[in-house]
């Protein structure tokens, strides 16, 4: 016999079922990445969901998250209907309400902060993907109190890159994974972006480039890599001034590159002790100027044919004395304190490999140039026959960021990166449209005094960029005018705001008491906040005087039970991305590749069951029943009848400018700008959900300084003009804020500010020890600790996907084996880990491939009982803990007493790997679970019982059977 | 017991590369999203939401590490039923339910004759097998062999779940028996191992070795260390020429 035994018959497989009985395309919403999805459909039901092929962003592949999709979509933790609490705040007692008496409550607390202060709404958003509305909701609404989870994520990325080359690491740019041959990873927590790194990493090892990951922690994607640096938390940005020390001192530097495309040839004003020191020398009309080596004297360095000189010392007209800021960064990085063996120690990372790394990117860099033989055209109008490549590429994200000297770090890997002449390069780091912008980008944040009045929008957007201490958010004191203090002396280039510090000043009334925290998909009582326990108790704490909440209302949009729907008055469920209509916006946050930008949408491919809308709507609607200006017509009625998707295909932010760039105008021909196309989604749908649109070879780089893209980036409004780019390495927006520390201009710091100012505005990458390291003791606290989400769970919402969670449902402190011996730990030992502010207790697991004197975790395993509706005794709860506990959002106090947020003094970034600690073993009698333990939380009414087996997919069988 | 095919027409199989898996998991749960309501479906989750969960997987990611100090690797390894040409998982099976195919090779499970003994998994020496308790049957990766022949499908998607969706590219598909083909040659080129071949079970599916790590700059051509271009006040004596914008 063939096969089959003693029963005989053989089996008979259907090799050729039909999947589904349709086939949708929308955009997945399991993590930031927003990859391109193909769902198939059976009777309705989703029955699998797989990559898009011609999606830009993920060409097919898609991650385990987005594979589990059809988890997150039918899991018995999401939402039914509009909940109103009954009982105590955090108690989980609610009652269920129609859409109408929830959206007029909503209505009716917002109406009455609007007519009055409308600084006392704080409008914060979590995983937002649709900042592009939530924040023009803000602004049309008057509240300068509205941002977004990149505070507490990236934004020293994001802040790094806008103030120094005009894009940034991930969003704004990515690897040439196609012709990099040496490429560097620093500090990524298995984090953003997902598949693009997978993808990318994929193809540039199998094409023998060299890979060198740079992190305490050896996982994932650094466990492939050909060498693994295994650096000391929060030292990166000093291990790379060694490289840039390295790279100056055999003058392995790309000067072409650096007199064409970067401000380091301007002329720098030398005048110590008055308000133009340390500025860039300009002429009358304003241009910076360089000292051009033929002519003898000083000229416009933004002109083509000058000869700029990049050291000496000049004297300008007027007899002050300049010199090339390039001279400047040179001598501060030739300094013998950035030598590699002056770093050794301190960075964890051996002189010799610094050396060598050095000399690996120079030869790279320069002896393995790539020629393209592309014609282009440069902004000065010159052609070129082709197109030289550094084929050295960079990558770095929040092992970076989330320092407190993660905006300086940032800026420093930049700078190495432009020495190199690897930025926006074949084979270097590339831009992806709509940036490069100039630097910074021209937006910026509105809220000043005399900006917010009563029932009256914003001049403009909440979130920008300042060109200087004019531009900052404070009150004629100098305190802050935001809740949380972005754009203050405490955090004056916050680009994303500080939401880590929104609840614990909301409930200090620090800098003002609010009314309304509005909140959507953030889960401010668990894993997003630092303090975790401190900030519940802030959530529910109410005035002595008056007993009522120190924070009156709070309303909460989410689609799922996270442990935040306990501390909301009013919960507003949102649908799952299945059900949605959505918009991945060019004015948002973009899904653009080096090659072309792109937007995308969401639509609807399986209706709610369940009565609940989308937050989008929600707003809108609000925004009809406030009467907010944008959302309503002349006559007060809804602008926007046919809800968020009649808003996304019609509303203008500029004549021909909305939301998404294809098929616009009114027969759908044109792209970038056009009028509104009534017929526009329908296009977006036909086209499997995106827009993409592709350079020809001969923009596709020197994006920053090629004519013909920069024309064509200001006619789809990316860019105001098709002027250069030019990048900066010298700040000199830092270098305005450290004059006025130094008592120079109208609006200068307090007093107390002033050394912490002058400190941090350095125009030039600086390195200090972090914060929290520098202000505790080290012998009590000798530990780093961090943490990274699982590849799996990156940037995902929750932890009830009944798929994911048998991946991972409980976490451990992974501890370097000898370190863990020396203090006595055996694998599997359950240890108390300690700070300066509060304890955890967890269990080790013991690794070689960490830094010895580093500890972590995996973030946001642990879940409150009860909450997500999983069993109260699930291992989430029991063995599971968040390290967010022992993190505090306040530094330790100053002499004075003050304490400052624990974050990076110039964007505000959270600095959560800045965290010092002790780990002792426990008692054997506490071994077991994890602590600390919260009350388990009570499941909202409505919602099912959970499922004790789940035989899921079982329907599709039978259908194909009886079929 | 079960007799095997004295040879198959195809050596269909896996291969996977070691060197650029980074142990994401998304061939695991791309894996149960086909498979689930796929040709053994479903694959049961018990207790899907409290402690003790449980499911059915027929493929699985193990991440691990290997010596120690400077040598020690992290190990990220994918592993699904192997399809061997000699499987004792078939041979043992009393009542013909567990079989492989001779047209490709293919290791299957026959549920319809599978009576729950278990036999094939304690014969099984990579622990590929799956035993469904909600169902009382054995089931197990079938190389989605609803997939790669489905006509209903572009043809570009006619391989199995986890090749489609691996991020990495990690994972490949194809004709083991056949030496011209792309998996034959990237085996014969990688040297493709096979799992714990002393067992004797002659695996199909084939592993890529990681490639040699290069951490010294001989091994891509630069130098130890660059040499300084000048010293002491001259040290930026290079950058003093005339440069063009």
């Amino acid at each position: 016999m063939a096969h089959g035994g003693p029963a005989g018959e053989e089996e008979v497989i259907d090799t050729s079922p039909v999947v589904g009985d349709e086939v949708k395309y929308t955009t997945c919403y399991m993590c930031a990445c927003r990859c391109g999805i193909k769902v198939y459909l059976r009777d309705g039901k989703v029955r699998y969901i797989q990559g898009n092929r011609e999606h830009p962003v993920n060409r097919g592949v898609l991650c385990a998250k987005g594979s589990s999709g059809i988890m997150q979509h039918y899991s018995p933790a999401r939402l039914r209907k509009p909940l109103k609490r009954v009982g105590e705040r955090g108690k989980g007692e609610f009652v269920e309400i129609e859409w109408e008496e929830a959206l007029s409550l909503a209505a009716e607390w917002l109406g009455e902060i609007r007519r009055t202060d409308p600084r006392r709404l704080a409008f914060f958003t979590g995983r937002d993907q649709s900042q592009s509305l939530t924040g023009w909701w803000a602004t049309q609404f008057g509240t300068p109190n509205y941002a977004a989870h990149g505070g507490f994520c990236s934004v020293n990325m994001a802040a790094g890159g806008l103030y120094s080359v005009g894009g940034s690491f991930w969003e704004f740019g990515e690897p040439d994974w196609k012709r990099t041959k040496y490429f560097m990873m620093f500090g990524v927590t298995e984090d953003h972006d997902s598949n693009p790194i997978k993808i990318g990493l994929g193809h540039l090892k199998t094409r023998g480039a060299k890979f060198v990951s740079v992190n305490p922690v050896k996982t994932g994607y650094s466990a492939i890599a050909d060498e693994w640096v295994g650096i000391r938390p929060g030292t990166d940005g000093l291990f790379v001034m060694a490289l840039i020390h390295e790279l100056l001192k055999a003058g392995k530097v790309d000067l072409d590159y650096l007199v064409r495309y970067t401000n380091l040839p301007w002329l720098v004003i030398q005048a110590p002790g008055t308000e133009d020191d340390g500025l860039f020398a300009r002429d009358e009309a304003g241009n910076p100027l360089c000292w051009d080596g033929e002519k003898q004297a000083p000229v416009s360095a933004l002109l083509p044919e000058v000869k700029p000189a990049l050291v000496g010392d000049f004297t300008l007209p007027d007899g002050r004395a300049a010199t090339p800021a390039f001279r400047l960064m040179a001598e501060r990085y030739l300094d013998p304190r950035y030598a590699p063996e002056r770093v050794a120690s301190t960075t964890g990372v051996p002189a010799d490999t610094i050396r060598r790394i050095a000399a690996e990117l120079a030869h790279v860099a320069f002896e393995e140039e790539i020629v393209l033989n592309v014609p282009w055209t440069d902004w000065a109008g010159r052609r070129h026959s082709k197109m030289i490549g550094r084929p050295v590429a960079m990558h770095a994200m929040r092992g970076i960021s989330a320092h407190s000297n993660g905006f300086h770090t940032c800026r420093a890997i930049h700078t190495l990166q432009v020495l190199l002449g690897s930025i926006e390069v074949p084979g270097g780091f590339r831009y992806k449209p709509p940036f490069p912008k100039p630097v910074p980008p021209a937006q910026k944040p509105a809220g000043k005094v005399g900006e917010v009045r009563p029932d009256t929008p914003l001049p403009g957007p909440p979130l920008g960029f300042p060109m200087g201490p004019e531009d900052l958010l404070i009150e004629a004191d100098g305190r802050a005018r935001r809740i949380d203090k972005a754009y203050s002396w405490e955090a004056p280039l916050a680009s994303h705001g500080l939401m880590h510090m929104v609840i614990t000043n909301a409930w200090k009334g620090d800098p003002y008491r609010i009314d309304t925290l509005f909140l959507y998909m953030a889960n401010m009582s668990w894993n997003s906040s630092m303090n975790t326990a401190g900030v519940m108790s802030m959530l529910t704490d109410k005035c002595p005087n008056s007993g009522k909440s120190k924070i009156p209302h709070i309303i909460y949009s989410d689609a799922y039970f996270s442990e935040m729907v306990a501390y909301a008055d009013l919960v507003l469920p949102d649908t799952t991305y299945l059900e949605r209509w959505d918009c991945i916006s060019l004015l948002d946050r973009p899904i653009c590749h080096a090659d072309g930008p792109a937007d995308a949408i969401r639509h609807p491919v399986v209706a709610p069951d369940r009565d609940v809308r989308s937050f989008q709507e929600v707003l809108l609607d609000l925004g009809a029943r406030l009467g907010l200006p944008g959302m309503v017509d002349a006559d007060g009625g809804p602008k926007y009848p046919g809800g968020y998707p009649d808003y996304l295909a019609n509303h203008e932010r500029a004549p021909g400018l909305g939301p998404l760039a294809g098929w616009r105008g009114v027969d759908g021909r044109k792209h970038g700008r056009g009028e509104p196309n009534p017929d526009q989604l329908q296009r977006y749908v036909e086209h499997q959900s995106f827009w993409h649109y592709e350079l020809p070879d001969g923009q596709k780089y020197y994006k920053m300084a090629n004519k013909d893209y920069l024309e064509y980036a200001t006619t789809m409004g990316f860019i105001g003009k098709p002027d250069q780019i030019v990048m900066h390495v010298y700040s000199e927006v830092l270098q305005k804020f450290r004059n006025a520390a130094r008592g120079h201009g109208t609006i200068q710091p307090p007093d107390s500010e002033r050394a912490r100012i002058e400190a941090y505005f350095d125009p030039l990458p600086i390195w200090y020890v972090p914060f929290e390291e520098a202000a505790v003791d080290a012998r009590s606290f000798p530990l780093h600790a961090l943490t990274q989400r699982p590849m799996f769970m990156y940037h995902s919402w929750g932890s009830q996907n009944a798929w994911l969670r048998q991946i991972m449902n409980r976490n451990r402190l992974y501890m370097h084996r000898a370190k863990a011996a020396s203090l006595g730990i055996a694998d599997g030992d359950w240890v108390w880990v300690t700070s300066h502010h509060s304890r955890v207790k967890c269990q080790v697991k013991l690794v070689e491939g960490v830094n010895v004197d580093t500890v972590w975790t995996w973030n946001a395993i642990g879940k409150r009982s009860g909450a997500w509706a999983l069993d109260p005794d699930a291992p989430e709860a029991k063995q599971g803990f968040l390290l967010n506990h022992v993190i505090s959002e306040l530094l330790p106090p100053r002499e004075d007493g003050f304490r400052y947020s624990n974050s990076d003094p110039v964007t505000g970034q959270a600095a959560w790997f800045d965290l010092k600690v002790r780990v002792e073993r426990c008692a054997d009698a506490e071994f077991g679970e994890t602590a600390p333990q919260f009350p388990t939380l009570r499941k909202p009414p409505g919602l099912p019982d959970t499922p004790k087996v789940s035989r899921f997919g079982a329907e599709f069988r039978k259908a194909r059977t009886a079929g | 017991m079960t007799t095997l095919p004295a040879a198959t027409q195809k050596k269909l199989g896996l291969v996977i590369d070691l060197d650029i898996c980074v142990g994401c998991h998304a061939c695991v749960t791309n894996c149960k999203e086909w498979n689930t309501g796929g040709h053994m479906a479903p694959l049961t989750d018990l207790k899907p939401y409290g402690a003790g969960v449980d499911g059915v997987w027929f493929n699985r990611v193990h991440t691990f590490e290997v010596s120690v100090g400077d040598d020690c690797r992290t190990v990220h390894f994918p592993k699904s039923c192997l399809h061997c040409e000699t499987p004792a998982c078939v041979t043992v099976c009393p009542t013909g339910a567990s079989y492989k195919r001779s047209e490709d090779g293919i290791v299957l499970v026959d549920e319809s004759k599978c009576i729950g003994c278990k036999l094939c998994s304690w014969a099984c020496p990579y622990g590929a097998r799956e035993f469904d308790t909600d169902a009382g049957v054995m089931k197990k990766c079938t190389l989605c062999i609803d997939r790669i022949y489905n006509e209903n499908l572009d043809e570009v998607d006619r391989v199995p779940a986890c090749v489609a969706t691996c991020p990495a590219g990690a994972r490949h598909f194809g004709d083991l028996g056949d030496p011209t083909s792309p998996v034959s040659r990237l085996v014969q080129e990688r040297g493709g191992y096979d799992l714990m071949p002393e067992i004797g079970y002659k695996p199909t599916n084939k592993y890529l070795p990681p490639r040699p790590r290069r951490t010294r700059s001989q091994q891509i051509g630069a130098p130890e260390v660059l040499e300084p271009a000048g010293n002491g006040d001259r040290l930026l004596q290079w950058v003093d020429k005339l440069l063009s914008r």
